[in-house]
């Protein structure tokens, strides 16, 4: 049985589609990364998963229960974590997952708050307001409450949003470790380096889902070709090839610029006379990286929240 | 282009205010609202010197002067003789009810004092709970009184010169013969008081778990509506009990207020009250979206609350409809407990329809609350 397994979701703001038929399968034990940009409808997807939305369109299971009729059951066995700091900023950590633990109805309480404290290394700030933490100390506490009622399924809605990159590690690294002992986790984000560290991703573009895989599969599947230029004045060349018939993107990477385009001999042939035009200039045949894709895919759609 | 004064960005600053101030519909209804409502209240529905208030009449005999004396009472306009009391008993528990604000009692001999010029006597019982409401009917009494009986024996034409200056009309002013008027307004505040901090609270209550997007966890975490419901209204309760106890004790030690009533009786009204009253708070605050129009449509409640309660004004000085629409506020029937209780000694039967008013209000606060409240984020 898959831990998520949901088709045809559609949510309308008004007159915006912001969720536009979306199909989605997590297998259990599964990391999966849901990426998109900003306002594309992965947050929306995620409440409607965990009950906080009613779909206007489409069926679903979270963990075997009717995302429509059973949400109460899904609240209980899922670990939510916000994109927003939503616990008590005027109460103490400590206080923050009694509240949650009592609310879960898991006892003692204080077993449990005092095992989870351990787990996550906030024990020495048990006493501390949460409201006094920093971001990265919140997200510690958020991830702690989220997990602490044994969560089938965490569904993490950009959880390392204004986090360090040594906390982000740690983060990922503890996301692992409650994989590894089975609990599926869906989380968004709008980073590459932790897309690459999923096992699949998902890729929704203003409502609508454009790929799902292996990072290496969605790569492939995308089609495309990337050759890497590199010399002086690459400003000069960048300008130059922007526009020319095959070229989608140009973007500076370093001291290298990217150059990817759908097919391969249009870009080719606009790339032909490159070295020629700008001295010293030299045109590689590079890796088509994540970034190219998802700027492809977000190229290509149409922009719904304008 | 560095001038402290720029016309420009002045400019600019009122756009912006003005964008704002359009965006927020609460404010905008605010705007036109209270300046409308306080002068429809104030123009139409208050009136300090209240005309026709109801009266019972204890007479014992039906002979002509007693008839000319009620005509002439009920022509002042301040009279309106609603019961006639067969005993003087009956008279005092509509007294003690509320039902009526005076008692004229016209003795049995009164006829007969009247013919042989013997000092006739009529008393006149004034619930001075609320000394003001009673302070004009009471003051044009003696000389309507004793014009009304000349003009009868005028008819007569016999012994009107003795009667002259004779007839004597005495005044009670029942619970409160001095008139003191704190008498009335303490035991009104707690009922203000209450309202003004239960209300305003728990109307804070949801919007500020919006607010600051606590929210979006406690609804995914497994909570129901009644429970978080119960979980904000609740610990108000507490707070109401303390506001209670200090302004209870305040009245007695700070202004001597008589306490003749059951404390009891007028704790459990308070209950009651309190309880309407942060259910009151907690369906607003489903419906405000910020703390800030939490706050506004907290005054836009209290305000006619205060002026067609009776705290303010005289109650029974309103037109009817403002009477009517009186109704509709806790304040009004907890004013009506309180005083009952505290300055007259009511009993359970005499308060009975005013708590149970009360009860109502609770059940629509609760019920209105429970289905506005969102269980999801749509």
């Amino acid at each position: 049985m898959n831990a998520i397994d949901v088709h045809g979701l559609v949510k309308r703001f008004g007159d915006k589609t912001v969720v536009d038929h979306v199909t989605m399968a997590v297998a259990e034990g599964e990391i999966v990364g849901f990426l998109g940009p900003n306002g594309s409808g992965k947050t929306t997807t995620i409440r409607i998963m965990c009950g906080l939305l009613t779909a206007d369109e489409g069926e679903g299971t979270v963990l075997g229960f009717n995302i429509r009729t059973e949400s109460l059951r899904i609240k209980r066995e899922v670990g939510y974590m916000t994109q927003k700091f939503s616990f008590y900023e005027d109460l103490t950590i400590g206080e923050n997952l009694e509240f949650v633990a009592r609310l879960y109805r898991l006892k003692p309480v204080g077993e449990y708050v005092a095992r989870t404290l351990e787990e996550l290394g906030l024990t020495s700030r048990r006493d501390q307001l949460a409201g006094t933490l920093s971001g990265g100390w919140k997200q510690r506490l958020a991830l702690a409450a989220c997990i602490m009622h044994k969560p089938k399924l965490l569904l993490l809605d950009e959880p390392t949003a204004g986090v360090d990159p040594k906390a982000r590690r740690e983060f990922w690294d503890e996301i692992h470790r409650l994989a590894s002992g089975g609990l599926t986790v869906l989380v968004s984000t709008h980073y590459m380096d932790e897309a690459e560290r999923c096992h699949r991703i998902s890729y929704i573009s203003y409502g609508k889902m454009l790929a799902t895989g292996t990072v290496a599969e969605v790569v492939r599947n995308a089609g495309l070709t990337t050759f890497i230029v590199q010399g002086p004045h690459l400003d000069q060349v960048a300008a130059a090839l922007d526009g020319r018939p095959g070229v989608d993107q140009v973007a500076p990477f370093g001291a290298t610029l990217h150059v990817v385009g759908s097919d391969r001999e249009k870009l080719e042939a606009a790339l032909a006379d490159v070295e020629k035009e700008h001295k010293g200039v030299m045109v590689t045949p590079g890796e088509t990286s994540l970034e190219d894709v998802f700027i492809q895919f977000m190229s290509g759609s149409k922009d719904n929240m304008a | 282009m560095n001038s402290v004064f720029s016309f420009a960005r002045l400019g600019a600053l009122l756009i912006k205010e003005f964008i704002q101030m359009r965006r927020d519909r609460i404010t905008f209804a605010m705007m036109l609202g209270v300046p409308l409502m306080q002068l429809v209240l104030f123009g139409f529905a208050i009136n300090n010197d209240p005309k026709s208030l109801p009266t019972a009449l204890v007479a014992i005999s039906n002979d002509q002067y007693t008839r000319a004396m009620v005509s002439a009472l009920q022509m002042t306009g301040y009279y309106r003789f609603d019961y006639v009391a067969r005993s003087a008993a009956e008279a005092e528990a509509l007294m003690a009810k509320g039902a009526v604000s005076f008692v004229v009692t016209i003795p049995a001999d009164f006829a007969r004092r009247v013919e042989r010029g013997d000092n006739p006597q009529i008393l006149i019982e004034a619930d001075a709970t609320d000394p003001s409401a009673a302070s004009g009917a009471v003051s044009t009494l003696s000389n309507v009184a004793s014009q009304a009986l000349l003009r009868a024996q005028g008819m007569q034409a016999t012994a009107a010169e003795s009667a002259r200056g004779q007839l004597q009309v005495v005044v009670h002013r029942r619970y409160n013969p001095e008139g003191v008027s704190q008498y009335n307004i303490v035991p009104g505040l707690l009922g203000v008081i209450l309202q003004m901090t239960m209300v305003m609270m728990t109307a804070m209550a949801l919007t500020r778990e919006t607010e600051r997007g606590t929210m979006e966890n406690l609804l995914a975490m497994p909570s129901s509506p009644a429970e978080i419901m119960l979980g904000k209204v609740l610990p108000f309760l507490v707070v109401g009990a303390v506001q209670v106890a200090v302004v209870l004790v305040a009245a007695k030690l700070l202004f001597s207020i008589p306490f003749v009533g059951s404390l009891t009786l007028l704790l459990s009204a308070v209950l009651v009250f309190v309880l309407a009253l942060v259910l009151l708070g907690y369906t607003i605050s489903t419906m405000a979206r910020s703390q800030m129009q939490a706050m506004q449509l907290t005054f836009f409640f209290f305000l006619p609350s205060l002026l067609l309660s009776g705290f303010m004004f005289p109650y029974r000085g309103m037109p009817g409809w403002a009477q009517v629409l009186g109704e509709i506020f806790p304040l009004t029937h907890f004013l009506r407990i309180t005083r009952a209780v505290m300055l007259k000694g009511a009993d359970f039967n005499a308060i009975g329809t005013e708590v149970g008013w009360l009860l109502l209000f609770v059940v629509v606060f609760a019920g209105t609350a429970l289905l506005r409240f969102r269980r999801t984020l749509d």
